[in-house]
């Protein structure tokens, strides 16, 4: 059995580029759905950005609570949503997550620790502190992560956030995927500060990491994360990533530099993946095998999606208090 | 081949197009006007309103911000006391919420509280309304809010030449004024005067002329009372349609002159039905017109639950014309 002769190191990184890649081939079908009008609305999608959410959440429990964001499919795949549920969401469907009230925008499941996605930028920030809050109380070691992008950073409540998750100690890491954009303006235009200071500011760790390694990532993370538990002192933790599409599908990009456009090819963490695991002697039928499979799953999950019922009018009507 | 219905004077003009020009005369009329908003500088505004104006007026007047919509209207607030004019824009009306202190205890408090010190002219430009599957975070019409304010002014047209001299009239205005914009309407053409001026803010149009019974309306929905009419007067139902344009002040004189006339009503709008417009205007007419009333005065707006993401929800979510037409019926047959 070749599978026993295999490093730690390199069963970790088989295990977070599945995660990855699965990740990537749903968007890319989410892509095909929306251009084809299956899936209505607007769709932003992680594609370039699957490293950060592989990397966290292999070092969280279904008792840790994830804030998602406006881009979060990567973030509540890696969680542990289940993609039949995912899939019928979008497609607006009665057995999507949310009965199909809340589409990408607002994809949430509890039974895995999921806050939610928000439409509001930096929506999910104070949500988080506030789940991590409900850890503390609990006192069970379980710790929230809100995500979010750069454009985030200039809104007023993650600055409040920092401040009451340092002033009360709360177990939070608050992960930035900084993908250089808010929207179509450059980082540099929406905040002239920078994390690590804000961190010093509220006496917290920051680590910067580029999150093209995976592997690298998913390292910093657990330390991170494990410190985070056992201090209960807040962290943040900066990603650089690459956001390979535009904003939502169908932005046309206009505003971007073409040589930016040119260069995603090499800022693509799932075939930097890729080329790591064949130079580690794992065998490309292997991964091919292991992409067939995902395929296999998504193409099944999208069939009974397309066919489940729409969701009745009445029943959303009396589903507006609890 | 040219309409022969559209005169030499007049040409079309998209509703986005028209807010376009409205900023860019403004901008020229009086260079206290700058503009503030997200996306709205280089790449020309989400929606495409304030495209190429960076060009013309460049960055110190029209400013890209960044996702902060607390900060800049109540920059706004400060500009406008410093004796600037501010046009923002909010992407989505929904995001109005983080900048609610800004409006609400700030500029619409300031001129009174400070005793007339000093007026705060500012414009807060924003789109509203659903039918785009952009679920309940994006697609809200929360315009009653900001009409339940003292000192907020608050306008909503429905075609290019309304949007363009109601723009102008709001940026005149010395008050803050919430213009409301109705996405759907952005790429609508309409016909465009050659040498359009500001509409005076509080004064309806009446859209059609009938004498059965009136609907009162605003934005997007003057054109599905417009669509219902015409199909209805097929059966000889004739129907007037009010736009109001301005929600707060209102026409009360126009809509009690036309419900003088037809003696049914009819309050239409996509926002909430419950504690709406809707509502603020039956109650007027059940007591200044409650003389001319011939039948209970029908309220048809979206029903009391978030705006829902599915395509087959929101289609029934409303207001359509099946249930216009329902309120039609209650109020003819
Ligand atoms: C409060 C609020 N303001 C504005 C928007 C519109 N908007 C949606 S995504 C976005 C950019 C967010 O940038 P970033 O946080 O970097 O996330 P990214 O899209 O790059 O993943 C903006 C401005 C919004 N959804 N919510
Ligand atoms: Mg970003």
């Amino acid at each position: 059995m070749p599978t026993l002769k295999r490093s730690a190191p390199t069963r970790l990184l088989l295990g977070l580029y599945r995660t990855m890649l699965r990740i990537r081939r749903v968007e890319e079908r989410l892509s095909a759905l929306f251009a084809d009008g299956t899936i209505p609305g607007f769709i932003h999608l992680s594609i370039g950005q699957e490293s950060v959410p592989a990397a966290i959440t292999h070092h969280l429990t279904n008792s840790d609570t994830v804030a998602i964001t406006h881009r979060g499919h990567g973030q509540a795949l890696a969680k542990g949503i289940n993609l039949d549920a995912f899939l019928a969401e979008m497609m607006g469907r009665a057995s999507g997550i949310c009965q199909g009230r809340g589409g990408s925008m607002h994809i949430a499941d509890s039974s895995v620790g999921m806050l939610g996605a928000n439409g509001i930028v930096a929506g999910g920030i104070p949500i988080a502190v506030g789940s991590a809050l409900a850890h503390q109380l609990d006192g069970q070691g379980n710790i929230a992560v809100p995500y979010f992008g750069d454009g985030a950073i200039a809104e007023g409540v993650f600055h409040e956030s920092l401040n009451i998750a340092s002033l009360w100690n709360l177990p939070c890491l608050f992960v930035c995927e900084n993908n250089g954009w808010g929207e179509f303006s450059k980082t540099d235009d929406q905040f002239s500060g920078s994390l690590k200071k804000l961190a010093a500011t509220y006496d917290m760790d920051y680590q910067f990491i580029d999150a093209l390694d995976v592997a690298k990532l998913s390292n910093l993370a657990g330390r991170m994360i494990k410190a985070v538990r056992k201090t209960s002192r807040p962290a943040i933790l900066e990603c650089k990533v690459t956001r390979h599409h535009g904003h939502y599908e169908g932005d046309p990009q206009k505003y971007r530099p073409e040589e930016e456009l040119n260069q995603l090819g090499g800022q693509d963490p799932v075939s930097h993946a890729y080329d790591k695991l064949i130079t580690a002697g794992i065998p490309v039928s292997e991964l091919t095998e292991l992409d067939r499979q995902i395929q296999a799953e998504i193409d099944a999950s999208v069939a009974q999606a397309m066919a489940a019922d729409h969701p009745q009018f009445d029943q959303a009507a009396a589903g507006v208090y609890a | 081949m040219n309409n022969p219905q559209i005169s030499e004077e007049t040409e079309t003009l998209r509703f986005g197009q028209a807010l376009n020009r409205a900023l860019g005369d403004a901008m020229r009329a009086d260079d206290r006007v700058f503009l503030m908003g997200e996306d709205i500088a280089l790449a020309g505004g989400p929606f495409g309103v304030t495209r190429k104006l960076l060009d013309e007026f460049g960055q110190r007047r029209v400013r890209d911000y960044p996702i902060a919509e607390a900060s800049m209207v109540n920059l706004a607030v400060g500009a406008a006391l410093g004796g600037y004019k501010p046009v923002v824009e909010i992407m989505f009306m929904d995001f109005c919420t983080l900048a609610m202190d800004a409006l609400v205890n700030q500029a619409a408090k300031a001129h009174f509280m400070f005793g007339e010190q000093g007026p705060v002219p500012l414009v807060l430009r924003t789109p509203h309304g659903g039918g785009l599957n952009a679920g309940p975070q994006h697609s809200q019409c929360l315009e009653a809010w900001f009409a339940h304010i003292p000192g907020l002014i608050v306008v909503c047209p429905s075609n290019a030449a309304d949007a363009y001299g109601l723009l102008r009239a709001a940026i005149d205005n010395p008050n803050p004024v919430v213009f409301v914009e109705n996405k759907r309407l952005y790429s609508a053409k309409s016909e465009f005067p050659a040498n359009p001026q500001p509409i005076e803010i509080g004064k309806a149009r009446t859209a059609r002329s009938g004498s059965d019974l009136t609907i009162v309306t605003y934005g997007n929905t003057v054109h599905l009372a417009e669509q219902v009419a015409k199909q209805r007067a097929d059966q000889n139902i004739d129907i007037e349609i009010i736009d109001l344009r301005s929600l707060q002040p209102w026409d009360e004189t126009a809509v009690l002159t036309s419900l003088s006339k037809t003696h049914r009503l009819i309050v239409l709008h996509e926002a909430t039905e419950a504690f709406g417009i809707g509502a603020e205007i039956a109650a007027r007419m059940a007591d200044i017109g409650f003389d001319e009333l011939d039948a209970p005065i029908i309220r048809v707006g979206a029903p009391f639950m978030p705006v829902p993401y599915s395509v087959a929800l929101e289609a029934e979510f409303g207001p359509n014309a099946e249930q216009l037409n329902t309120a039609i019926d209650r109020l003819l047959l």
